[in-house]
Protein backbone atom coordinates (compact mmCIF):
# COMPACT_ATOMS: atom_id res chain seq x y z
CA UNK A 1 0.00 0.00 0.00
CA UNK A 2 2.81 1.99 0.02
CA UNK A 3 3.25 4.82 -2.43
CA UNK A 4 6.02 7.01 -3.46
CA UNK A 5 4.70 9.68 -2.31
CA UNK A 6 4.63 8.33 1.33
CA UNK A 7 8.66 6.32 1.27
CA UNK A 8 9.58 9.65 -0.10
CA UNK A 9 7.58 11.42 3.22
CA UNK A 10 9.31 9.12 5.62
CA UNK A 11 12.60 10.00 4.55
CA UNK A 12 12.31 13.75 5.04
CA UNK A 13 10.42 13.40 8.20
CA UNK A 14 13.41 11.64 9.86
CA UNK A 15 13.15 9.18 12.57
CA UNK A 16 10.71 8.61 15.04
CA UNK A 17 11.10 10.46 18.01
CA UNK A 18 11.78 8.64 21.07
CA UNK A 19 9.58 10.60 23.21
CA UNK A 20 6.55 9.01 20.86
CA UNK A 21 8.41 5.52 20.64
CA UNK A 22 8.86 5.01 24.29
CA UNK A 23 5.41 5.70 25.39
CA UNK A 24 3.70 3.92 22.31
CA UNK A 25 6.11 0.53 23.37
CA UNK A 26 5.14 1.36 27.14
CA UNK A 27 1.18 1.21 25.93
CA UNK A 28 1.56 -1.90 23.57
CA UNK A 29 3.69 -3.92 26.56
CA UNK A 30 0.68 -3.21 28.29
CA UNK A 31 -1.81 -4.76 26.23
CA UNK A 32 0.09 -7.40 24.87
CA UNK A 33 1.63 -9.05 27.96
CA UNK A 34 -1.34 -9.84 30.09
CA UNK A 35 -2.89 -11.27 27.28
CA UNK A 36 0.28 -12.67 26.32
CA UNK A 37 0.60 -14.31 30.02
CA UNK A 38 -3.25 -15.85 29.61
CA UNK A 39 -2.36 -17.72 26.88
CA UNK A 40 0.92 -19.12 28.13
CA UNK A 41 -1.16 -19.60 31.67
CA UNK A 42 -3.86 -21.62 30.11
CA UNK A 43 -3.73 -25.13 30.84
CA UNK A 44 -4.21 -26.43 26.55
CA UNK A 45 -4.81 -30.16 28.05
CA UNK A 46 -8.24 -29.02 29.39
CA UNK A 47 -9.32 -27.29 26.81
CA UNK A 48 -11.09 -29.20 24.42
CA UNK A 49 -12.50 -31.43 27.17
CA UNK A 50 -13.79 -27.94 29.05
CA UNK A 51 -14.74 -26.65 25.66
CA UNK A 52 -17.06 -29.84 25.41
CA UNK A 53 -19.03 -29.75 28.66
CA UNK A 54 -22.41 -28.64 28.98
CA UNK A 55 -21.93 -25.56 31.29
CA UNK A 56 -19.43 -24.31 28.58
CA UNK A 57 -21.40 -25.42 25.24
CA UNK A 58 -24.62 -23.07 27.14
CA UNK A 59 -22.60 -20.11 27.94
CA UNK A 60 -21.10 -20.11 24.53
CA UNK A 61 -24.64 -20.19 22.85
CA UNK A 62 -26.10 -17.38 25.01
CA UNK A 63 -22.99 -15.15 24.34
CA UNK A 64 -23.26 -15.90 20.70
CA UNK A 65 -27.23 -15.67 20.78
CA UNK A 66 -26.93 -12.34 22.96
CA UNK A 67 -24.15 -10.44 20.89
CA UNK A 68 -25.82 -10.89 18.12
CA UNK A 69 -29.32 -10.25 19.05
CA UNK A 70 -27.77 -7.03 20.41
CA UNK A 71 -25.87 -5.96 16.99
CA UNK A 72 -29.34 -6.51 14.95
CA UNK A 73 -31.12 -4.98 17.46
CA UNK A 74 -28.34 -2.06 17.13
CA UNK A 75 -28.82 -1.60 13.42
CA UNK A 76 -32.75 -1.66 13.55
CA UNK A 77 -33.34 0.88 16.39
CA UNK A 78 -29.36 2.52 16.70
CA UNK A 79 -29.18 3.51 13.05
CA UNK A 80 -32.70 5.45 13.23
CA UNK A 81 -31.34 7.14 16.34
CA UNK A 82 -28.03 8.01 14.76
CA UNK A 83 -30.01 9.26 11.93
CA UNK A 84 -32.32 11.19 13.87
CA UNK A 85 -29.30 12.78 16.21
CA UNK A 86 -27.20 13.73 12.80
CA UNK A 87 -29.46 14.44 10.43
CA UNK A 88 -33.06 16.05 12.12
CA UNK A 89 -33.34 19.70 14.48
CA UNK A 90 -34.94 19.16 17.12
CA UNK A 91 -35.89 20.50 20.75
CA UNK A 92 -33.33 18.63 23.12
CA UNK A 93 -31.35 16.83 20.75
CA UNK A 94 -28.45 17.86 22.54
CA UNK A 95 -29.76 16.78 25.86
CA UNK A 96 -30.91 13.11 24.00
CA UNK A 97 -27.52 13.00 22.55
CA UNK A 98 -25.84 13.20 26.36
CA UNK A 99 -28.27 11.03 27.35
CA UNK A 100 -27.22 8.35 24.67
CA UNK A 101 -23.78 8.61 25.94
CA UNK A 102 -24.28 7.89 29.72
CA UNK A 103 -24.33 4.88 29.37
CA UNK A 104 -20.95 4.52 27.96
CA UNK A 105 -19.50 6.33 31.39
CA UNK A 106 -21.97 4.46 33.66
CA UNK A 107 -20.30 0.87 35.87
CA UNK A 108 -21.96 -1.88 33.80
CA UNK A 109 -23.84 -2.86 37.91
CA UNK A 110 -24.87 0.72 37.92
CA UNK A 111 -26.62 0.13 34.38
CA UNK A 112 -27.97 -3.31 35.54
CA UNK A 113 -29.48 -1.56 38.67
CA UNK A 114 -31.08 1.15 36.36
CA UNK A 115 -32.38 -1.98 34.33
CA UNK A 116 -33.72 -3.51 37.19
CA UNK A 117 -35.71 -0.23 38.29
CA UNK A 118 -37.25 0.40 34.76
CA UNK A 119 -37.70 -3.30 34.09
CA UNK A 120 -38.09 -5.37 37.22
CA UNK A 121 -41.06 -6.69 37.70
CA UNK A 122 -41.79 -3.93 40.47
CA UNK A 123 -40.05 -1.50 37.78
CA UNK A 124 -41.37 1.76 36.33
CA UNK A 125 -42.47 -0.16 33.08
CA UNK A 126 -42.16 -3.89 34.42
CA UNK A 127 -44.53 -3.46 36.85
CA UNK A 128 -47.30 -2.36 33.79
CA UNK A 129 -46.14 -4.89 31.92
CA UNK A 130 -46.42 -7.25 34.47
CA UNK A 131 -50.18 -6.65 35.43
CA UNK A 132 -51.51 -5.75 32.06
CA UNK A 133 -49.90 -8.90 30.10
CA UNK A 134 -48.13 -11.21 33.06
CA UNK A 135 -45.10 -11.00 31.36
CA UNK A 136 -41.57 -10.68 33.89
CA UNK A 137 -38.89 -10.18 32.00
CA UNK A 138 -35.15 -10.97 34.60
CA UNK A 139 -33.96 -14.09 34.75
CA UNK A 140 -35.57 -14.37 30.76
CA UNK A 141 -32.76 -14.40 27.51
CA UNK A 142 -34.52 -11.71 27.02
CA UNK A 143 -33.15 -9.64 29.52
CA UNK A 144 -29.48 -10.77 28.78
CA UNK A 145 -30.45 -8.94 25.40
CA UNK A 146 -32.06 -6.28 26.96
CA UNK A 147 -29.16 -5.65 29.28
CA UNK A 148 -26.48 -6.09 26.45
CA UNK A 149 -28.17 -3.81 24.05
CA UNK A 150 -28.18 -0.88 26.71
CA UNK A 151 -24.42 -0.97 27.18
CA UNK A 152 -23.58 -1.63 23.23
CA UNK A 153 -25.88 0.69 21.57
CA UNK A 154 -24.16 3.76 22.84
CA UNK A 155 -21.00 2.74 20.83
CA UNK A 156 -23.37 2.11 17.85
CA UNK A 157 -25.07 5.24 18.12
CA UNK A 158 -22.09 7.35 18.13
CA UNK A 159 -20.50 5.77 15.70
CA UNK A 160 -23.03 5.82 12.95
CA UNK A 161 -24.25 9.35 13.82
CA UNK A 162 -20.33 10.29 13.77
CA UNK A 163 -20.40 8.49 10.14
CA UNK A 164 -23.14 10.53 9.42
CA UNK A 165 -22.23 14.14 10.30
CA UNK A 166 -18.95 13.53 8.67
CA UNK A 167 -20.20 12.42 5.01
CA UNK A 168 -22.35 15.98 5.35
CA UNK A 169 -25.63 16.33 3.81
CA UNK A 170 -24.48 17.66 0.57
CA UNK A 171 -25.63 14.52 -0.98
CA UNK A 172 -28.99 13.82 0.69
CA UNK A 173 -29.89 17.75 -0.71
CA UNK A 174 -28.96 16.75 -4.60
CA UNK A 175 -30.78 13.49 -4.16
CA UNK A 176 -33.28 15.41 -2.93
CA UNK A 177 -33.44 17.92 -5.50
CA UNK A 178 -33.49 15.15 -8.07
CA UNK A 179 -36.37 14.04 -7.11
CA UNK A 180 -35.63 11.56 -3.78
CA UNK A 181 -37.95 11.64 -1.19
CA UNK A 182 -36.41 11.52 2.27
CA UNK A 183 -36.80 7.83 3.09
CA UNK A 184 -35.18 7.21 -0.41
CA UNK A 185 -32.73 9.39 0.29
CA UNK A 186 -31.72 7.76 3.72
CA UNK A 187 -31.80 4.16 1.74
CA UNK A 188 -29.50 4.93 -1.53
CA UNK A 189 -27.85 7.71 -0.63
CA UNK A 190 -27.41 8.67 3.60
CA UNK A 191 -26.80 5.06 4.63
CA UNK A 192 -24.48 3.50 1.83
CA UNK A 193 -22.50 6.67 2.68
CA UNK A 194 -22.16 6.01 6.53
CA UNK A 195 -21.13 2.13 5.57
CA UNK A 196 -18.22 2.38 7.67
CA UNK A 197 -19.41 3.91 10.52
CA UNK A 198 -22.45 1.13 10.62
CA UNK A 199 -19.64 -1.66 10.40
CA UNK A 200 -17.24 -0.02 12.80
CA UNK A 201 -20.02 0.61 15.26
CA UNK A 202 -21.37 -3.11 15.00
CA UNK A 203 -17.94 -4.63 15.95
CA UNK A 204 -17.78 -2.32 18.90
CA UNK A 205 -21.08 -3.26 20.25
CA UNK A 206 -20.92 -6.77 19.40
CA UNK A 207 -17.41 -6.70 21.49
CA UNK A 208 -19.08 -4.88 23.84
CA UNK A 209 -21.80 -7.25 24.13
CA UNK A 210 -19.52 -10.16 23.93
CA UNK A 211 -17.65 -9.03 27.62
CA UNK A 212 -20.92 -7.89 29.20
CA UNK A 213 -21.22 -9.36 32.58
CA UNK A 214 -22.66 -6.56 35.27
CA UNK A 215 -25.66 -5.52 33.68
CA UNK A 216 -26.42 -8.54 33.10
CA UNK A 217 -25.58 -10.62 36.45
CA UNK A 218 -27.76 -7.53 37.91
CA UNK A 219 -30.53 -7.59 35.55
CA UNK A 220 -31.23 -10.82 34.64
CA UNK A 221 -29.32 -13.56 36.80
CA UNK A 222 -27.27 -16.14 36.10
CA UNK A 223 -28.62 -19.64 35.62
CA UNK A 224 -27.26 -22.08 32.87
CA UNK A 225 -29.01 -22.52 29.65
CA UNK A 226 -30.68 -19.22 30.01
CA UNK A 227 -28.82 -16.23 31.53
CA UNK A 228 -25.60 -17.82 31.62
CA UNK A 229 -23.38 -15.92 29.41
CA UNK A 230 -19.53 -16.42 29.09
CA UNK A 231 -18.31 -13.93 31.00
CA UNK A 232 -20.73 -14.77 34.31
CA UNK A 233 -19.21 -18.27 34.03
CA UNK A 234 -15.71 -17.23 33.84
CA UNK A 235 -16.36 -14.70 37.05
CA UNK A 236 -18.14 -17.95 38.65
CA UNK A 237 -15.50 -20.46 38.18
CA UNK A 238 -12.51 -17.99 39.42
CA UNK A 239 -14.27 -18.48 42.78
CA UNK A 240 -14.05 -22.29 42.85
CA UNK A 241 -11.24 -22.97 39.96
CA UNK A 242 -9.22 -20.30 38.51
CA UNK A 243 -7.61 -22.85 36.16
CA UNK A 244 -11.26 -23.20 34.62
CA UNK A 245 -11.24 -19.56 34.38
CA UNK A 246 -8.39 -19.19 32.45
CA UNK A 247 -9.01 -21.38 30.07
CA UNK A 248 -12.42 -20.17 29.20
CA UNK A 249 -11.14 -16.64 29.34
CA UNK A 250 -8.78 -18.30 26.30
CA UNK A 251 -12.13 -19.84 24.78
CA UNK A 252 -13.61 -16.59 24.92
CA UNK A 253 -10.72 -15.19 23.60
CA UNK A 254 -10.18 -17.59 20.91
CA UNK A 255 -13.42 -17.21 19.67
CA UNK A 256 -13.49 -13.12 19.50
CA UNK A 257 -10.40 -13.15 17.70
CA UNK A 258 -11.26 -15.24 15.61
CA UNK A 259 -14.74 -13.96 14.60
CA UNK A 260 -12.83 -10.06 14.72
CA UNK A 261 -10.53 -11.82 12.63
CA UNK A 262 -12.96 -12.84 9.63
CA UNK A 263 -14.70 -9.55 9.84
CA UNK A 264 -12.18 -7.28 9.60
CA UNK A 265 -11.18 -7.99 5.76
CA UNK A 266 -14.54 -7.04 5.31
CA UNK A 267 -14.41 -3.81 7.09
CA UNK A 268 -11.49 -2.51 6.03
CA UNK A 269 -11.78 -3.17 2.56
CA UNK A 270 -15.44 -1.08 2.89
CA UNK A 271 -14.92 2.51 1.50
CA UNK B 1 -15.84 14.71 13.06
CA UNK B 2 -13.80 16.07 15.74
CA UNK B 3 -16.29 18.51 17.28
CA UNK B 4 -19.13 15.94 17.83
CA UNK B 5 -16.87 13.86 19.75
CA UNK B 6 -16.43 16.44 22.09
CA UNK B 7 -19.83 15.93 24.11
CA UNK B 8 -19.23 12.25 24.62
CA UNK B 9 -15.73 13.15 25.38
CA UNK B 10 -16.27 15.51 27.89
CA UNK B 11 -18.78 12.93 29.52
CA UNK B 12 -16.21 10.59 29.66
CA UNK B 13 -14.12 12.42 31.34
CA UNK B 14 -16.26 13.76 34.18
CA UNK B 15 -17.30 10.03 34.99
CA UNK B 16 -12.77 9.13 35.15
CA UNK B 17 -12.43 12.32 37.49
CA UNK B 18 -15.47 11.77 39.59
CA UNK B 19 -14.68 8.47 41.11
CA UNK B 20 -11.01 9.69 41.71
CA UNK B 21 -12.00 12.97 43.38
CA UNK B 22 -14.13 10.48 45.73
CA UNK B 23 -11.40 8.26 46.74
CA UNK B 24 -9.15 11.65 47.77
CA UNK B 25 -11.64 12.53 50.15
CA UNK B 26 -11.58 9.16 52.01
CA UNK B 27 -8.29 8.87 52.29
CA UNK B 28 -7.47 11.62 53.69
CA UNK B 29 -10.40 10.93 56.77
CA UNK B 30 -7.80 7.65 58.12
CA UNK B 31 -4.50 9.09 56.99
CA UNK B 32 -3.56 10.72 60.69
CA UNK B 33 -2.80 6.62 61.78
CA UNK B 34 0.68 5.89 62.06
CA UNK B 35 -0.16 1.32 61.86
CA UNK B 36 -2.21 -0.55 59.96
CA UNK B 37 -3.51 -4.01 59.84
CA UNK B 38 -6.18 -4.67 56.95
CA UNK B 39 -8.33 -7.56 57.57
CA UNK B 40 -9.65 -9.61 54.70
CA UNK B 41 -13.29 -10.75 56.35
CA UNK B 42 -15.87 -12.75 53.89
CA UNK B 43 -18.97 -10.74 53.13
CA UNK B 44 -20.95 -11.88 55.57
CA UNK B 45 -18.54 -10.91 58.40
CA UNK B 46 -19.48 -7.14 57.30
CA UNK B 47 -21.66 -5.96 60.01
CA UNK B 48 -19.70 -7.65 62.83
CA UNK B 49 -16.47 -6.84 62.05
CA UNK B 50 -16.80 -3.26 61.42
CA UNK B 51 -18.13 -3.01 64.96
CA UNK B 52 -15.44 -5.17 65.76
CA UNK B 53 -13.03 -2.78 64.44
CA UNK B 54 -14.01 0.24 66.04
CA UNK B 55 -13.14 -1.75 69.36
CA UNK B 56 -10.52 -2.77 68.30
CA UNK B 57 -8.97 0.62 67.19
CA UNK B 58 -10.93 1.85 70.51
CA UNK B 59 -8.57 -0.22 72.46
CA UNK B 60 -5.48 0.38 70.40
CA UNK B 61 -4.57 3.70 69.91
CA UNK B 62 -3.31 5.23 66.76
CA UNK B 63 -3.77 1.40 64.86
CA UNK B 64 -6.25 2.18 62.23
CA UNK B 65 -7.98 -1.29 60.73
CA UNK B 66 -8.48 -1.71 57.35
CA UNK B 67 -11.40 -4.00 56.37
CA UNK B 68 -11.94 -5.84 52.90
CA UNK B 69 -15.20 -7.44 52.55
CA UNK B 70 -15.95 -10.01 49.23
CA UNK B 71 -16.55 -13.83 48.54
CA UNK B 72 -14.25 -15.98 50.43
CA UNK B 73 -12.74 -17.56 47.78
CA UNK B 74 -11.80 -14.34 46.37
CA UNK B 75 -10.12 -13.28 49.85
CA UNK B 76 -8.59 -16.56 50.07
CA UNK B 77 -6.82 -15.98 46.39
CA UNK B 78 -5.99 -12.68 47.55
CA UNK B 79 -3.98 -13.84 50.34
CA UNK B 80 -2.25 -16.19 48.64
CA UNK B 81 -1.16 -13.89 46.23
CA UNK B 82 0.70 -11.89 48.90
CA UNK B 83 -2.00 -9.02 49.46
CA UNK B 84 -0.96 -6.64 51.77
CA UNK B 85 -3.28 -7.63 54.96
CA UNK B 86 -2.89 -9.39 58.16
CA UNK B 87 -6.06 -11.43 59.08
CA UNK B 88 -8.18 -13.31 56.99
CA UNK B 89 -12.07 -14.86 57.97
CA UNK B 90 -13.93 -17.27 55.38
CA UNK B 91 -17.27 -18.29 55.67
CA UNK B 92 -16.33 -22.17 55.12
CA UNK B 93 -13.18 -24.20 56.09
CA UNK B 94 -12.77 -25.33 52.56
CA UNK B 95 -11.65 -21.74 51.12
CA UNK B 96 -9.25 -21.34 54.27
CA UNK B 97 -7.59 -24.69 53.58
CA UNK B 98 -6.81 -23.21 50.15
CA UNK B 99 -5.20 -20.04 51.45
CA UNK B 100 -3.06 -22.34 53.54
CA UNK B 101 0.29 -21.43 52.35
CA UNK B 102 -0.59 -17.94 53.47
CA UNK B 103 -1.40 -18.92 56.89
CA UNK B 104 0.66 -17.71 59.72
CA UNK B 105 -0.91 -19.54 62.46
CA UNK B 106 -3.22 -22.64 62.19
CA UNK B 107 -6.81 -20.86 61.53
CA UNK B 108 -9.30 -21.18 64.64
CA UNK B 109 -13.21 -21.37 64.13
CA UNK B 110 -14.92 -18.65 65.55
CA UNK B 111 -18.43 -19.27 64.23
CA UNK B 112 -21.27 -20.47 62.77
CA UNK B 113 -24.32 -20.12 60.35
CA UNK B 114 -27.14 -21.75 59.31
CA UNK B 115 -28.91 -20.91 56.09
CA UNK B 116 -32.66 -19.94 56.02
CA UNK B 117 -35.08 -18.82 53.48
CA UNK B 118 -36.06 -15.23 53.65
CA UNK B 119 -38.77 -13.96 51.51
CA UNK B 120 -39.75 -10.01 50.77
CA UNK B 121 -41.75 -8.78 53.50
CA UNK B 122 -44.90 -8.62 51.96
CA UNK B 123 -44.06 -12.01 50.58
CA UNK B 124 -45.72 -11.78 47.51
CA UNK B 125 -46.04 -15.15 46.45
CA UNK B 126 -48.03 -16.38 49.47
CA UNK B 127 -44.91 -18.73 51.45
CA UNK B 128 -45.81 -20.32 54.53
CA UNK B 129 -43.69 -22.82 54.23
CA UNK B 130 -40.25 -24.20 53.04
CA UNK B 131 -41.53 -26.74 50.61
CA UNK B 132 -43.44 -23.96 48.96
CA UNK B 133 -40.76 -22.80 46.69
CA UNK B 134 -41.78 -26.34 44.43
CA UNK B 135 -45.41 -24.42 43.46
CA UNK B 136 -44.63 -23.81 40.01
CA UNK B 137 -44.69 -19.59 39.42
CA UNK B 138 -42.66 -19.25 42.63
CA UNK B 139 -39.43 -17.49 41.57
CA UNK B 140 -36.65 -18.03 44.09
CA UNK B 141 -32.91 -17.57 43.83
CA UNK B 142 -29.47 -18.94 45.50
CA UNK B 143 -25.95 -18.89 45.08
CA UNK B 144 -24.25 -20.39 42.50
CA UNK B 145 -22.74 -23.84 43.95
CA UNK B 146 -19.15 -22.75 42.86
CA UNK B 147 -19.85 -20.16 46.06
CA UNK B 148 -19.58 -21.69 50.06
CA UNK B 149 -23.37 -20.58 50.17
CA UNK B 150 -24.29 -22.15 47.11
CA UNK B 151 -22.79 -25.63 48.66
CA UNK B 152 -24.80 -25.33 51.45
CA UNK B 153 -28.21 -24.37 49.74
CA UNK B 154 -27.21 -27.25 46.85
CA UNK B 155 -26.94 -29.71 49.91
CA UNK B 156 -30.49 -28.50 51.54
CA UNK B 157 -32.14 -28.68 48.20
CA UNK B 158 -31.30 -32.40 47.59
CA UNK B 159 -32.34 -32.89 51.43
CA UNK B 160 -35.15 -31.78 51.26
CA UNK B 161 -36.03 -33.43 47.81
CA UNK B 162 -36.60 -29.65 46.22
CA UNK B 163 -38.14 -29.81 42.70
CA UNK B 164 -38.19 -26.58 41.53
CA UNK B 165 -35.44 -24.55 40.11
CA UNK B 166 -33.92 -21.26 41.09
CA UNK B 167 -34.14 -18.74 38.63
CA UNK B 168 -30.76 -17.65 39.31
CA UNK B 169 -27.60 -18.77 40.70
CA UNK B 170 -26.08 -15.44 41.87
CA UNK B 171 -22.57 -15.02 42.90
CA UNK B 172 -22.77 -13.53 46.48
CA UNK B 173 -25.04 -14.32 48.79
CA UNK B 174 -25.62 -10.52 49.46
CA UNK B 175 -26.72 -10.80 45.65
CA UNK B 176 -29.58 -13.39 46.71
CA UNK B 177 -30.32 -10.92 49.81
CA UNK B 178 -30.52 -8.06 47.00
CA UNK B 179 -32.86 -9.97 44.86
CA UNK B 180 -35.05 -10.20 47.87
CA UNK B 181 -35.26 -7.15 49.04
CA UNK B 182 -35.47 -5.60 45.95
CA UNK B 183 -38.58 -7.77 45.15
CA UNK B 184 -37.42 -9.32 42.10
CA UNK B 185 -38.06 -12.71 43.83
CA UNK B 186 -40.18 -14.27 45.59
CA UNK B 187 -38.02 -16.38 48.29
CA UNK B 188 -34.17 -16.44 48.54
CA UNK B 189 -31.54 -18.93 50.40
CA UNK B 190 -29.12 -16.87 52.80
CA UNK B 191 -27.59 -17.37 55.83
CA UNK B 192 -29.29 -16.52 59.04
CA UNK B 193 -26.84 -13.40 59.72
CA UNK B 194 -27.63 -11.82 56.44
CA UNK B 195 -31.63 -11.94 57.41
CA UNK B 196 -31.28 -10.73 60.98
CA UNK B 197 -29.37 -8.16 59.12
CA UNK B 198 -31.93 -7.47 56.41
CA UNK B 199 -34.22 -6.97 59.67
CA UNK B 200 -38.01 -6.47 58.78
CA UNK B 201 -36.86 -5.96 54.73
CA UNK B 202 -37.31 -9.78 55.26
CA UNK B 203 -39.54 -12.51 56.60
CA UNK B 204 -37.44 -15.56 57.65
CA UNK B 205 -38.42 -18.86 57.37
CA UNK B 206 -36.47 -22.19 58.86
CA UNK B 207 -35.53 -24.82 56.43
CA UNK B 208 -35.81 -28.18 57.50
CA UNK B 209 -32.25 -29.98 57.79
CA UNK B 210 -30.66 -26.86 58.15
CA UNK B 211 -28.72 -27.74 61.43
CA UNK B 212 -27.66 -30.90 59.21
CA UNK B 213 -25.13 -28.02 56.96
CA UNK B 214 -23.61 -25.82 59.14
CA UNK B 215 -21.00 -23.54 58.13
CA UNK B 216 -18.01 -22.98 59.72
CA UNK B 217 -16.09 -19.37 60.02
CA UNK B 218 -11.99 -19.89 60.64
CA UNK B 219 -9.68 -16.59 60.94
CA UNK B 220 -6.28 -16.53 61.01
CA UNK B 221 -2.86 -14.24 60.71
CA UNK B 222 -1.38 -14.10 57.23
CA UNK B 223 2.27 -14.55 56.81
CA UNK B 224 2.92 -11.31 54.81
CA UNK B 225 1.90 -9.42 58.04
CA UNK B 226 3.98 -6.60 59.21
CA UNK B 227 1.96 -5.99 62.34
CA UNK B 228 1.90 -9.77 62.93
CA UNK B 229 1.27 -9.00 67.00
CA UNK B 230 -1.66 -6.74 65.98
CA UNK B 231 -3.23 -9.17 63.73
CA UNK B 232 -3.04 -12.02 66.23
CA UNK B 233 -4.80 -9.46 68.95
CA UNK B 234 -7.29 -8.95 66.05
CA UNK B 235 -8.04 -12.22 65.79
CA UNK B 236 -8.04 -13.26 70.10
CA UNK B 237 -10.29 -10.15 69.61
CA UNK B 238 -12.75 -12.33 67.82
CA UNK B 239 -12.73 -15.30 69.81
CA UNK B 240 -13.35 -13.33 73.28
CA UNK B 241 -16.36 -12.90 74.91
CA UNK B 242 -16.50 -9.55 73.84
CA UNK B 243 -16.04 -11.12 70.00
CA UNK B 244 -18.66 -13.96 70.34
CA UNK B 245 -21.18 -11.84 72.19
CA UNK B 246 -21.39 -9.62 68.86
CA UNK B 247 -20.89 -12.19 66.80
CA UNK B 248 -24.44 -13.90 68.22
CA UNK B 249 -25.85 -10.70 68.66
CA UNK B 250 -25.56 -10.60 65.00
CA UNK B 251 -27.45 -13.98 64.72
CA UNK B 252 -24.35 -16.04 64.38
CA UNK B 253 -24.02 -19.79 65.92
CA UNK B 254 -21.41 -20.90 68.51
CA UNK B 255 -18.22 -22.41 66.90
Amino acid sequence: MTTRADTRGRDTLGRPPLVLVVPGAVAAALLVVPLVSLVLDTPWGSFLSLLRTQAVLDALRITALASAVTVLACLLLGTPLAWLLARVDFRGRALLRAAVAVPLVLPPVVAGVALVSALGRNGLVGSVLRDTTGVTLPYTTTAVVIAHTFVSMPFYVLSVEGALRASGERYDVVAATLGADRWTTFRRVTLPLAMPGVLAGSVLAWARSLGEFGATITFAGNYPGTTQTMPTLIYQELQSDPEVARTLSMILMVVSVAVLAALRNRWLTTP
Amino acid sequence: MKPKLTLPLALSLVGLVLPLAACGGGDGASGSSDRTITVLGAASLTGTFTDLAAQFEKDHPGVDVKLAFDSSATLAQQAVDGAPADVLATADTETMDSAKSALANAPQDFATNTMVLVTPKDDPAGISRFSDINRSGVTYVACVDTAPCGKVAAALMSDNKVTSKPASLEVDVKSVLAKVTSNEADAGFVYATDAVAAGDQVRTLSIPHATDEITTYPIAPLTQSKESGLAQQFVDLVLSDQGQQALQDAGFGKP
